[in-house]
């Protein structure tokens, strides 16, 4: 039986169904439908010298093929204390992963690569995420005592992550509501990942062990910008102690979002803050989607829990297959798998996020666990139609498939076809059940991936290797003292001294607020000058020009001290910019003589406006005035740049005209 | 017995708990001058201090609480969690060799209880079965627990009930056996069990871990996998230690029991051979053999059990001016046998020659091996070595040190005649004499170097 069915059309309107919209165009009403929850976990490295268990530098890295020998480890799951194995765990082993460490001498000792029990913790960590945490707002903890949290994915040698609370319960302040933060640890970083191709995973050890702290917050943000203003928050106050490191990767979010009557899903690693709410917007929705999946298969099959696939293999030659993948499988001798899956007619073209659809749900989980290469599936549902009606036909009779079912075509080596299999099965189960407990990879278009089944809280076991670490309460004084203040105190500041607000982010993210509080305070300057100066001037120049060696912050207060002792104008430093942070090394002096600024006094300047007014009469095509000061200001602003404050200028060539044109 | 409701805690952490009847295992919540903590307490180690109690919070994570801050605490829940390790049975298969994996102790045999840092063990062929399911492709697996005891604790009692209970498998008929055991003193036990069981028909197989079971990267399963192949599958029926080869998960060695050496405190490749190369290498599909020399696996079920051992010698390490009083001590508390690790080609200084020579007279028998680990004794080439000879100290040649004190227990604990004595130590039962060193038997490489590192790069270790 034919029947017409455009898998496009369905997604589009499954997208309708169930009233996706846009992220411009959604407000509060759409996310309290969909009940949006999200929380934070916020990572951010601190700037010590060396790694958080034992003595190797912190910060050097490698290059992705530069190493000096590999290690090949694999993962396998251990019991938790209550004896249960984690379902993370459990599909890390399932999946048979060589672990292969990329080893660095200079950076790596033999207690990253597990062949080594830890040192003694870095203090100087200690003391940096214990002053976070005070900013925090948390209750800090008697006693510090590493844990081990589980992670087989490779990504850490030893199979866990030595981790330890600082700090519980504590606050922050966003402009309309307050955000409780969980927890905040110290822990070590990763490795990096090279590659994950097919069976082999490679890492990188560079970064592994690098003191890490992960600030908690509870679920209470209720929509995408409210999770970017807490994670920017978070960041601000994180960066406002001096004490962390900055650069790509230094601070990465994870992101957890569920909408009502899902499940709390985990969105990995998002480096760019600006990234979160479309990420979390569409996260939402996608659990929405997959709630409505949820809901239409459950009133077609009735008895779901006894949901079982079908499959056979199939034979190349028998069709005419012509696409590329499958003709590179047969080519490789791999195995060519058709599925049923009952029930799921529409379903595997049924939107789930922009662009994506139910089939790739399915697709990026063989990925992952059954270790098959993409594209490793196509389906009846395809939304490029890679394989002719008549083939399918074909499957479906072999199949004997229903008109309510949906199937698969998927290929990969025969080794890796029964945990293929089992993860469609389980997967599909899911779609019964609905949102499946997962972590996520994200990408820039606000899309994500699946990565990982979400690990259960039973992955967390004391750390026999070493002992508690007593915070006595006149050490969490010492460290109380030397505080700087709330990012929101700093926040109310700029507002009081009409720095303009679109400046904010920037201050804050490079933590410039000192310094411009030490050019208000030291040089007497206007406060919203300073401010403007750095949020935009300032900003302007970093995201144009390169510095030739490295850029200090406090040449900005060089500047303006040259300035101010020169009796020079604050309009000149527009042009010093661009120099002085092109060239830090070079003298502001020499930057004048490179500018040509040449000392001429007002009233010379001055003089020249008749002689040029009477050369507009003469050239200017306009007759207005505005035309004519406009151009007049153009023919003085070099002369005049540094020698007179411009905007009396402007007054002055106003007055001038104004007194001509009486005349 | 009544159940201990705070266990670990002592001093002011007991008093508060006391105070307050909160007990370990109950929910509490805790008002401190620090804020508000909420969680499960745990009980404490014994031998942290008094001034703290553990809190598993809510994420799992545990923390501390300062005594000193609490203001008030209450328990508003009691849940106490129950640890059991899953159990799945053993399957039979009868195309499959039987092996026997005697316990004692040592973390491949062994799982933590996180909570109290005590030791549970795992290791019922259900317990294994459960945790390394790979083990039921290998062979039919029987278990038994001969002692729990850390590896430190392994003595000549040990050995010898370890030895008679091996001898009366072999009677019986098993296919290979397998010895779980701490490496701290692995090599002691497997030069033991070579000298105590002799002619076994079958391979005898001691392995450990370095990284304990808990632990997902642990080596311990593909130890255990690896030991019970060669049990099982493998031909050379000898007394052997199989742990990993190169520190990654690749393939395992197979040690001759009288030649290997725990060499570094805690990498997973610490066991080498020494003076020559190992038996041979081993991965889960089969035994690979180095050596061209080993004793082959028999059909029959004939061995030969010593199970002796006289506990009365002593090892010394010798260090420059060392004080003869040390010998003396040992002669005065009644020693029968030294062994000595001596300097270089095996010599110690002048002011101990009369203590030597006193416990010479005394009947003690006096053996040299050397602190450089490879290499013979050699007490020709200067007259010191001569001079020792002549006081009656006998050169063991190439014999480990390790393996000279557990050789010279053994003999002793056969004999008094000196002479008897000598002969038994001289003559190699498996090699822990060689009349030859091959080049290769010593290869320590040094890092840095551009070949060695071009090898290290091409090569993982």
């Amino acid at each position: 039986m034919k029947r017409q069915f455009d898998p496009l059309q369905n997604y589009h309107a499954t997208k309708e169904d169930i009233g996706y919209v846009n992220r411009r165009d959604a407000n509060q009403e759409v996310y309290d439908r969909i009940g949006f929850m999200s929380g934070l976990e916020v990572h951010q490295q601190l700037d010590t010298r060396e790694k958080l268990f034992c003595h190797c530098p912190a910060g050097i890295y490698q290059k992705e093929d530069e190493y000096d020998a590999e290690i090949i480890r694999h993962m396998r799951p251990t019991l938790s204390e209550l004896g249960e194995y984690d379902g993370t765990a459990l599909m890390e082993f399932k999946t048979r992963k060589e672990i292969i460490y990329r080893i660095k001498n200079e950076t790596t000792c033999t207690y990253e690569i597990d062949d080594t029990p830890p040192f003694q913790i870095n203090k100087d960590a200690v003391e940096k995420s214990i002053e976070i945490s005070l900013l925090s707002k948390l209750n800090i903890v008697g006693e510090i005592h590493i844990t081990r949290k589980q992670y087989l994915d490779g990504s850490i040698p030893t199979g866990f992550q030595r981790t330890a609370i600082i700090g519980v319960e504590g606050e922050i302040p966003l402009k309309n509501k307050k955000v409780r933060l969980m927890q905040l640890s110290l822990e070590e970083d990763s490795c990096r990942e090279v590659s994950d191709i097919g069976h082999t995973r490679i890492f990188r050890t560079d970064r592994l062990g690098m003191p890490l702290i992960e600030t908690v917050t509870y679920p209470d943000m209720t929509n995408p910008d409210e999770v970017m203003e807490a994670a920017d928050y978070i960041r601000f106050l994180n960066r406002s102690t001096n004490k962390v490191r900055t650069g790509i990767g230094a601070g990465r979010e994870d992101v957890n979002v569920s909408c009502k009557g899902g499940t709390r899903v985990e969105i990995k690693g998002v480096s760019h803050n600006k990234w979160i709410p479309e990420l979390t917007h569409n996260e939402c929705f996608r659990q929405w989607a997959l709630l409505a999946v949820r809901d239409k298969l459950r009133k077609r099959v009735k008895n779901w829990k006894t949901w079982q696939l079908s499959s056979v293999q199939v034979n190349y030659l028998d069709y005419k297959f012509d696409y590329a993948p499958i003709k590179e499988a047969f080519q490789q001798k791999h195995k060519i798998v058709a599925v049923n899956l009952p029930g799921f007619f529409g379903i595997l073209s049924h939107f789930t996020q922009p662009g994506k659809c139910f089939a790739d749900e399915i697709s990026d989980r063989l990925k992952v666990i059954a270790c098959l290469e993409k594209p490793n599936m196509t389906s009846t549902e395809s939304l490029n139609g890679e394989i002719k009606l008549s083939d399918f036909d074909k499957i479906r009779h072999l199949l004997n498939s229903s008109e309510h079912d949906a199937q698969i075509i998927m290929w990969g080596p025969a080794e890796d076809m029964s945990t293929a299999l089992e993860t469609i099965q389980e997967r599909c189960q899911w779609a019964f059940e609905g949102v499946p407990n997962e972590t996520r990879k994200s990408f820039e278009d606000g899309t994500t991936i699946f990565e990982r089944v979400l690990p259960g809280a039973d992955r967390m076991y004391p750390d026999t290797d070493s002992a508690p670490i007593p915070l006595t309460d006149d050490y969490i004084e010492t460290i109380r003292e030397r505080l700087p203040e709330d990012v929101i105190e700093r926040y109310n500041t700029l507002k009081e001294w009409l720095v303009p607000e679109d400046t904010y982010a920037y201050i804050f993210s490079k933590n410039l607020f000192p310094l411009i509080k030490k050019i208000i305070t030291e040089l007497d300057v206007e406060p919203a000058l300073a401010g403007t100066f750095i949020g935009h001037t300032l900003k302007h120049v970093e995201g144009q020009c390169k510095p030739a060696s490295e850029w200090d912050y406090d040449k900005v207060f060089d500047l303006f001290k040259f300035v101010k002792e020169n009796d020079l104008k604050f309009d000149l430093m527009k042009i010093i910019l661009p120099h002085l942070y092109r060239h830090p090394k070079i003298d502001i002096p020499s930057i004048l003589n490179l500018i040509k600024l040449k000392k001429i006094s007002k009233e010379n300047i001055v003089s020249h406006i008749p002689f040029l007014i009477k050369k507009f009469e003469e050239i200017g095509r306009n007759s207005d005035t505005e035309s004519m000061t406009h151009w007049i200001m153009g023919e003085l602003r070099a002369s005049a740049t540094g020698n007179m404050d411009l905007k009396e200028l402007r007054q002055v060539i106003n007055e001038t005209i104004k007194k001509q044109l009486d005349k | 017995m009544s159940e201990d409701f705070f266990q670990g805690y002592k001093g002011d952490a007991l008093t508060l708990l006391k105070k307050y009847n909160v007990r370990v295992w109950g929910q509490a919540s805790i008002k401190t001058t620090r804020g508000y903590f909420k969680g499960t307490i745990l009980p404490r180690s014994e031998n942290d201090d008094d001034k703290h109690i553990v809190l598993k919070i809510a994420t799992g994570y545990n923390i501390g609480i300062d005594t000193k801050n609490i203001i008030d605490m209450q328990e508003d829940g009691y849940k106490k969690a129950n640890y059991k390790i899953p159990e799945k049975e053993f399957p039979y298969s009868e195309s499959l060799p039987n092996v026997k994996l005697i316990g004692t102790g040592g973390t491949i045999a062994s799982r933590l209880d996180y909570r109290t840092g005590a030791v549970i063990p795992a290791f019922s062929p259900g317990e294994l079965y459960g945790a390394v399911p790979e083990l039921a492709d290998i062979c039919n697996l029987k278990t038994e627990k001969l002692f729990a005891v850390f590896s430190e604790n392994m003595g000549p009692e040990q050995y010898k009930k370890l030895a008679i209970a091996i001898g009366k498998e072999i009677e019986n008929g098993v296919d290979g056996i397998v010895i779980g055991h701490g490496t701290d003193t692995l090599h002691h036990t497997a030069a033991a069990l070579t000298f105590m069981i002799q002619n076994s028909p079958v391979p005898i197989v001691l392995v450990g871990s370095q990284r304990s079971s808990d632990r997902p990267s642990s080596d311990a399963a593909l130890n255990l996998m690896h030991a019970c192949t060669a049990a099982a599958h493998g031909e050379i029926a000898e007394v052997m230690v199989c742990m990993f080869g190169p520190t990654s998960d690749e393939y395992g060695f197979l040690h001759r029991g009288t030649r290997v050496r725990k060499m570094h405190s805690s990498y997973r490749s610490t066991f080498r051979t020494l003076g020559d190369v190992p038996l041979a290498t081993i991965t889960r599909k089969g035994v690979t053999p180095i050596k061209k020399d080993f004793n082959p696996r028999r059909k029959d079920k004939k061995v030969t059990v010593l199970p002796f051992f006289e506990e009365k010698v002593a090892m010394i390490y010798y260090y420059p001016n060392m004080q003869p009083d040390m010998i003396d001590s040992l002669v005065e508390n009644g020693y029968k046998g030294i062994v000595i690790i001596g300097t270089g080609l095996g010599h110690v200084n002048k002011p101990l020659y009369p203590a030597i020579e006193r416990a010479s007279k005394k009947g003690v028998a006096i053996y040299m091996t050397v602190q450089t680990l490879w290499g013979y004794v050699h007490m020709f080439v200067y007259d010191t070595g001569r001079d020792l000879m002549a006081m009656g100290v006998v050169p063991a040649a190439n014999m480990l040190p390790e393996v000279a004190y557990v050789k010279l227990g053994w003999a002793l604990g056969q004999t008094n005649d000196l002479e008897k004595v000598k002969e038994l130590m001289l003559k190699p039962i498996n090699d822990e004499t060689t009349k030859r060193e091959p080049y290769n038997g010593y290869l320590v490489y040094q890092g840095g170097v551009n070949e060695v590192e071009e090898f290290i790069r091409k090569v993982r270790k």
